[in-house]
């Protein structure tokens, strides 16, 4: 029997606001349990909320981004339902009309092929807080500092078919939010959150199975993982021919397995209505003008620019657009050495690259400037020093011991081009291995590199190996 | 005290008061020490107050005399007022007539009171009310009924019972109050006093208790129209903490007043005067109405025909935006918690349950249902169109006339007790008020007279933001009769 | 319409309301007979009346993005029925 999965994927996005959606309190992480919750987000008697400027703008700011429609009016709701997260008893939402309504996504998937993805929605709600749940004399401890904190919920179509495509989906989502500056999308820090839907059928079916829908996935690796063992679940479910529930399912990161949450399921029924605290969302031309005015250029444009401007693979490309930092990183060291845009890129996605994985840091946090790299590949482009001497010189830079050209003067790593002092580097080399020079005579070619790794040797790796290669092969004829 | 002749300041209205305090009659702390004795001697017997705040006021009335002194002083200053008990008081138990909130002392000030403190009112207390808001009678009060002043067996009206009754009854110059169906109005036609509900969005609802947020208002209530113009002048205005609240100048109210009644059109809806009316209060309204074309004014008949569906409407919305509105009292950050809950559930099913009482369950049951899965349509989306119907009515009328009069309520004060186990007549005695609501419209009920000692009123509906009108036409009224200056007797 | 005790029973743990066996006939009756006055909407054909959710027809205004409240922890939680290191305190979440 063929299986086919059908995925949607309800991402949580919170908002790179600096206030709360519908109140002035401060949404930065990590605080003191509660120390950033105003009355507002307490829902104490008598509060109201009032709209954040800036996350109306970014949601717009995405709709734009993913070629969605921007609804000039949208309309915020209450999902209600008793938690103890939950402050109010509702949930500020947007239900019937969001603000963002149909868009696509593109992702590449690593058959080199693309796939567009549906977007049904998506928008703007609140954040609830969070239950702590170490012993309190067997009590919860509740902590709304989150609460209130604005969230943009991105609604995928279910166009996507397996664990894999449902990770490209939300990696290219990721890296859109981020590029945005609407996210920080700090997964471990719950700022990039995913909601699986997830059913199975038979291949050809039209009718899409039962879903069941796996909440709590913060990181790309739980994503597969749940998504693989839920599939294997539900076929392994139906084969033995029971029937897959519809239900909220955990995905337990330990177990490696996903189970039941009826607790929270029964009776959800949310009585959805506008909220009359709010009045609805109306954005006019000039509003969504700024908006896409202050759009960056986004990664797919970034990727197939970088391909036609700096000639560079599709991979490469795709490599160094991976963040907007990234690229700007590269942008900066091509434009600072003004030629050799591959050379660059080399240099950025293997060396720099190496160094920033090897002490866990991004790019912004790199000790080597674009300014102080392209110094570098300056010096192997005029042959002040070759490629093997420049590994050592940016290791040096790395340390903070100055720019290339300084340690290059320090450390006397000045390439050797003159040609008698090369050749009389060969000299003493021919000289001091007679044996091996008879037998290169003798036919054996291959010796060629031995003579020349002891001429490197005794130049300490400055002689210019293209000289080297000449003069020496000029010399052993004989 | 006796020098000052206490009986001569209980009587005086709040502009005579001003008047009093700005030429150096007596200070406000003498002024406020009269009224804290009135509510002392008489509150026993009206229950009008939760909680009287002696202590503050004085030294509000202290703070205000200085500011006189120093010349600083408004025409509010040292004025003594209550409010109703919705309005969040920093520092003070804001209980909303709820054993709920019994012990809640407010975090914060409402803007209503940020704005009256602003002006330099002393604040007595804090009056009595239907819990939540819900009710027409005081009843449904945790702290028990209100007396009406006037009569010590009749209900006062709801759910500014308690404001009306101490306005009634001299313990206080002044109250504030709120109205979603008809709560400032009803409780001031049946107590004999003014009241003003602004349109929506005239006054600030931060740190108004919400009961249904669509049809919210906060207003005043006092002896004359013209107190309401002072009071309201210093409540009205932008708040940024609302989403709701329009922004738009406040007219000077007071200066307003005078304007002449000649060529003013009154429409008289004939689904106001018809079935279901007292006939003794037709009686009297009409008589009302007589003296306005007497003062120059011409009466239009006109039709609002989708009267009666005013109050299905409401008894959708309202409980609806309630059911959502109440579902912060969980026992967990403020407000009643049961003893030692076994669960989660246990916890918020009988924190719930032991702090709201009957009506307000009754009006929360109702709207979980009409927004609940299958019903939403019929009942939820229904109501909101039949509230454009009625919001259109209005609106035709309104190209007509300048205001709409009317009864204010379809009879006097009933008894206390009459009508508090049959939910559905109770609902009824806010057949003319609760339109204006829904269509978020200004309106005003001013004393007309009595049937029998039961005082009548008389209201008037004025288009958006005609809150001036409202109050210059009852102005005028009161400026050629004395029914706003009958005092009950005892009082 | 009308409601009968278990679906006053339904409605009432929707509401998070305890409803004591002995009062569920009478909130069925009472709201049996609220849902009938309202039935009186029926009579009216509202087929493409836009519904009214608001009475004034405004958008809705947006706030600058400024921390504006500070940390008043203390005084909040001095209202609060039960806490414990600046946590509010329920009985055990189970998820």
């Amino acid at each position: 029997m063929e299986w086919e999965t059908v995925i949607g994927l309800e991402i949580h996005a919170q908002l790179a606001t600096q206030s709360k959606i519908f109140s002035g309190a401060s949404t930065a992480y990590g605080a003191e349990p509660n120390t950033q919750a105003c009355a507002i987000d307490l829902g104490l008697p008598g509060v109201l909320p009032v709209l954040n400027r800036e996350a109306a703008r970014m949601a717009v700011m995405f709709g734009l981004a993913i070629g969605a429609d921007v609804a000039h009016r949208s309309v915020f709701a209450r999902k209600n339902y008793f938690y103890p997260d939950l402050p109010k008893g509702y949930q500020i939402s947007q239900y019937e009309l969001p603000v963002v309504q149909k868009g696509q996504l593109t992702i590449d998937l690593e058959d080199g092929t693309s796939k567009v993805i549906g977007i049904t929605r998506a928008h703007l709600e609140e954040d609830a807080g969070k239950s702590l749940h170490e012993d309190f004399h067997g009590l919860s401890g509740i902590d709304l500092n989150r609460a209130g904190t604005p969230l943009l919920e991105i609604v995928s179509e279910p166009d996507l078919r397996s664990a894999k495509e449902a990770v490209a989906y939300m990696k290219k989502l990721h890296q859109m939010v981020v590029y945005l500056g609407i996210c920080d999308g700090n997964m471990q820090e719950g700022s990039f959150r995913c909601d699986a839907n997830i059913s199975v059928r038979r291949k050809g079916d039209p009718k899409f199975g039962t879903r069941a829908e796996i909440k709590n996935l913060n990181s790309f690796r739980f994503v597969e993982r749940a998504i693989e063992f839920e599939i294997e679940r539900q076929i392994d479910l139906i084969e033995s021919g029971g029937k897959v529930v519809q239900e909220t399912r955990l995905y337990d990161p330990d177990q490696g397995e996903t189970r039941s949450m009826r607790g929270k399921e029964e009776a959800n029924d949310y009585r959805y209505f506008p909220d009359p605290d709010l009045l609805p969302l109306v954005l006019d031309d000039e509003f969504i003008a700024a908006a896409r005015a202050s759009l960056p250029e986004l990664p797919d444009g970034k990727k197939q620019r970088f391909v036609e401007q700096y000639g560079l693979s599709s991979y490469d490309a795709g490599v160094l657009t991976a963040s907007r930092e990234l690229g700007d990183y590269y942008e900066a060291t091509v434009a600072a050495l003004g030629s050799e845009p591959k050379l660059c890129a080399n240099w950025v996605m293997g060396d720099l690259a190496a160094f920033l994985n090897k002490d866990n840091r991004d790019i912004g946090q790199s000790p080597v400037s674009a300014v102080q790299l392209a110094g570098l590949l300056r010096r192997i482009q005029d042959q002040t020093i070759s490629g093997k001497i420049a590994k050592e010189v940016f290791e040096a830079l790395w340390a903070g011991e100055g720019d290339a050209d300084a340690i290059i003067e320090k450390r006397g790593l000045k390439q050797i081009t003159d040609t008698s002092a090369i050749e009389k580097v060969i000299d003493d080399v021919i000289a001091a291995n007679p044996e091996q020079l008879a037998q290169y005579r003798a036919g054996k070619d291959k010796l060629f590199g031995f003579f020349v790794g002891q001429v490197m040797k005794l130049s300490k790796g400055k002689a210019n190996p293209q000289q080297v290669n000449e003069l020496l092969a000029e010399k052993l004829k004989g | 005290m006796n020098s000052s002749s206490p009986t001569a300041m209980h009587d005086k209205t709040i502009a005579q008061l001003s008047a009093s305090l700005a030429a150096g009659e007596f200070s406000s702390e003498e002024l406020t020490r009269v009224f804290l004795a009135r509510i002392e001697q008489f509150n026993p017997g009206l229950n009008a107050f939760i909680t009287v705040t002696a202590e503050p006021a004085l030294a509000q009335a202290r703070a205000a005399d200085q500011r006189r002194r120093q010349g600083e002083a408004g025409p509010l200053a040292g004025v003594p007022i209550a409010h109703k008990d919705i309005f969040c008081t920093n520092g003070v138990r804001t209980s909303c007539g709820s054993r709920m909130l019994d012990r809640f002392i407010a975090p914060y000030d409402a803007t209503v009171v940020e704005k009256l403190n602003a002006a330099g009112v002393v604040m007595l207390g804090k009056t009595n009310m239907d819990e939540f808001a819900m009710g027409s009678s005081n009843e449904t009060s945790f702290y028990g009924p209100v007396r009406n002043p006037w009569d010590l067996d009749a209900v006062p009206g709801g759910s500014s019972g308690g404001s009306a009754a101490a306005v009634a009854a001299r313990l206080t110059p002044g109250a504030t109050g709120t109205d979603t169906g008809g709560s400032i109005r009803q409780p001031a036609a049946l107590c004999g006093i003014t009241g003003i509900k602004p349109t929506y969005g005239r006054v600030s609802r931060w740190g108004m208790i919400a009961y249904a947020s669509s049809l919210d208002q906060g207003g005043p209530m006092a002896r004359t129209a013209e107190d309401c113009a002072l009071l309201l002048g210093a409540m009205a205005g932008f708040d940024p903490r609302d989403s709701t609240s329009v922004d738009r100048p406040v007219p000077d109210y007071v200066a307003l007043l005078d304007q002449p009644l000649a060529g003013l059109k009154i429409g008289l809806p004939k689904e106001y005067f018809g079935e279901g009316l007292d006939s003794e209060v037709a009686r009297v309204v009409e008589a009302a109405i007589a003296e306005y074309r007497k003062l120059g004014a011409e009466t239009v008949d006109i039709s609002l025909p989708n009267s009666q569906l005013a109050i299905p409407a409401y008894y959708v919305i309202a409980p609806a935006e309630c059911s959502s509105n109440l579902a912060r009292f969980d026992g967990v950050r403020y407000g009643h918690r049961c003893e030692n809950p076994k669960d989660l559930l246990d916890l918020y099913t009988r924190s719930r349950a032991e702090g709201f009482g009957a009506e307000v369950t009754r009006r929360i049951l109702v709207g979980t249902f009409a927004l609940s899965a299958g019903y939403y349509d019929a009942y939820y989306l229904k109501a909101q169109q039949i509230r454009r119907l009625i919001s259109d009515d209005f609106r035709r009328a309104f190209a007509q006339v300048d205001v709409i009069a009317g009864p204010t309520s379809p009879t006097v004060a009933f008894n206390i007790g009459e009508k508090v186990d049959d939910p559905i007549t109770m609902y009824l005695s806010d057949i003319y008020t609760i339109a204006v609501n829904l269509a978020g419209l200004p309106g005003l009920s001013l004393p007309v007279g009595f049937v029998g000692q039961r005082p009548v009123g008389l209201q008037l509906i004025g288009n958006y933001f005609a809150e001036d009108r409202l109050l210059n036409v009852a102005h005028r009224y009161q400026q050629v009769t004395d029914w706003h200056q009958r005092v009950p007797a005892g009082f | 319409m009308s409601l009968g005790p278990a679906e006053v029973a339904k409605i009432a743990h929707l509401a998070r309301l305890a409803i004591r066996e002995k009062d569920a006939p009478a909130y069925a009756r009472n709201l049996s007979a609220i849902l009938d006055l309202v039935a009186q909407m029926n009579a009216v054909d509202t087929t493409g009346v836009a519904p009214m959710a608001h009475p004034l027809d405004m958008a809705q205004r947006l706030r600058a993005d400024e921390v504006a409240e500070p940390n008043q922890r203390k005084h909040f939680q001095a209202i609060a029925p039960r806490v414990e290191a600046g946590l509010y305190l329920v009985p055990k979440v189970i998820e």
